[in-house]
């Protein structure tokens, strides 16, 4: 079988996979960012408990692998009532992980934004809130943009790994075409170029057109 | 299924984890030392003068780096046989964690050297030292301080990647605990033991480099 009609013939099914991926992708990556922006403060309170909370969470889902954290969510958390689908548990699984990760690149990001700042926002007595959401935070989001666009490659990557516990993603698709066909070069490589080209030609310059963005937003351009 | 923690089978299971354990060790070990090796070939080629190989080498680079380690572990794995070469588990498996770390590693020696300042070449150049001899005994020391940090984060990341190598089946922990999993219906046990020995392996190690750096660091003077 030649290579076009390999495509034709499984091209659908690789397609749905890249769009089971894309969604985890999305769905993952809100959810590191929710916890990240969480995780990240709490890192920077001045409570003791609350910067206990954080500085567990982030140590244990940094120093344990995605695997195993994944397996944990799909197979343990059910016995103790907790039972998701396995959709759910993968993306959950990936955005938590990452979602680690994130916290310190916002707690870097906030203590990156000049003293001077924080000051000024004090001078004009804002509130705690408004002086984080509407001074600091943004300052802080401009700088650990790059970084992001690092982390967010490392997601898209991660989401293969919900293939194992079946969620019918790309990395899934191409096991199972692997399995029937025997074709492992081209099924395995095509989904290796769908995944470089989701890496370097979507998510890259949409973050590369983010900075661009938030920079003239801030005036920095 | 059973919800309470049953401590007889924990102590049931524990050596036969704790022995996967060493292999995860082993896998990390062997596959970090491709990755050092290799990245350093990695980042040294995209410095020669011809432009094509550096292209050609960075697009590898970045290829590698953005397409998923799982994915890569299955087609070393499964592409081989296709051509009539058929690669054992270990060996597939440590080509591809080695090639997919040594893609790190490179972009972190390629940091390392062109920190080294212009001044410390041109002395090279103007004592006549051979390029061999240029980078063995100037530059490339002096690049491994400030590699020093990343080499340490993707050693403890090679280590937390190794469960990944269970799915071609190497026996390493992730491996055992599905293997154990699946023969008693008791998932609990086998696989927060894992969680709990990865944290007990890569927390103390992550702290170890630490201390590590900062004494290769004092050493060699800096800071």
């Amino acid at each position: 079988m030649s290579y076009i009609d390999f495509l034709k013939e499984y091209g659908h099914r690789f397609l749905d996979g890249t769009l089971v991926t894309a969604e985890q992708f999305f769905l993952a990556t809100l959810l590191a960012i929710c916890i990240a922006l969480l995780a990240g403060l709490m890192k920077l309170s001045r409570n003791r408990l609350i910067r206990g909370v954080a500085v567990v969470y982030i140590e244990f889902f940094r120093g344990t692998s995605l695997l195993v954290q994944l397996y944990w969510i799909f197979f343990v958390l059910p016995l103790f009532g907790l039972t998701f689908e396995k959709f759910t548990a993968g993306f959950v699984a990936v955005g938590m992980n990452l979602g680690a990760y994130g916290a310190e690149l916002v707690r870097g990001g906030i203590q990156s934004v000049p003293k001077g700042q924080w000051e000024a926002a004090y001078a004009l007595s804002l509130s705690p809130f408004k002086r984080m959401w509407r001074i600091i935070l943004p300052q802080a989001f401009v700088n650990m943009l790059p970084p992001w666009g690092n982390l967010l490659i490392e997601l898209l990557k991660n989401t293969a790994l919900v293939a194992l516990i079946s969620v019918s993603d790309l990395m899934f698709e191409a096991k199972q075409i692997n399995g029937s066909t025997f074709l492992s070069a081209q099924t395995f490589g095509t989904a290796l170029i769908i995944y470089y080209v989701l890496a370097r030609f979507v998510v890259t310059p949409f973050m590369r057109w983010l900075e661009r963005v938030m920079r003239r937003k801030l005036g920095r351009a | 299924m059973p919800f309470n923690w049953n401590w007889a089978f924990t102590w049931e299971i524990l050596p036969k984890l704790l022995h996967a354990a060493l292999n995860t060790l082993l896998a990390a070990g062997l596959g970090y030392a491709i990755a050092v090796v290799l990245g350093l070939i990695l980042a040294l080629a995209q410095r020669t003068p011809s432009r094509a190989v550096t292209f050609v080498i960075r697009e590898f680079v970045e290829f590698i780096r953005s397409t998923p380690l799982i994915l890569q572990i299955f087609f070393v794995y499964y592409v081989g046989p296709q051509f009539g070469l058929r690669l054992g588990p270990w060996t597939a498996g440590m080509i591809a964690i080695g090639l997919h770390y040594s893609a790190y590693l490179s972009e972190v020696y390629r940091g390392g050297l062109q920190a080294v300042p212009k001044g410390q070449w041109e002395a090279c150049t103007a004592l006549n030292l051979s390029p061999a001899k240029t980078y063995w005994r100037i530059i490339i020391p002096q690049a491994i301080p400030s590699a020093l940090a990343g080499m340490g984060n993707y050693l403890v990341g090679i280590f937390k990647d190794t469960p990944m190598l269970s799915v071609i089946g190497v026996a390493e922990l992730m491996h055992t605990a599905n293997a154990i999993g699946s023969s008693s219906y008791r998932y609990l046990e086998p696989y927060t033991l894992v969680g709990i020995i990865f944290l007990a392996i890569s927390l103390p190690t992550a702290a170890l480099i630490r201390i590590f750096e900062g004494y290769v660091r004092r050493k060699l003077g800096l800071k």
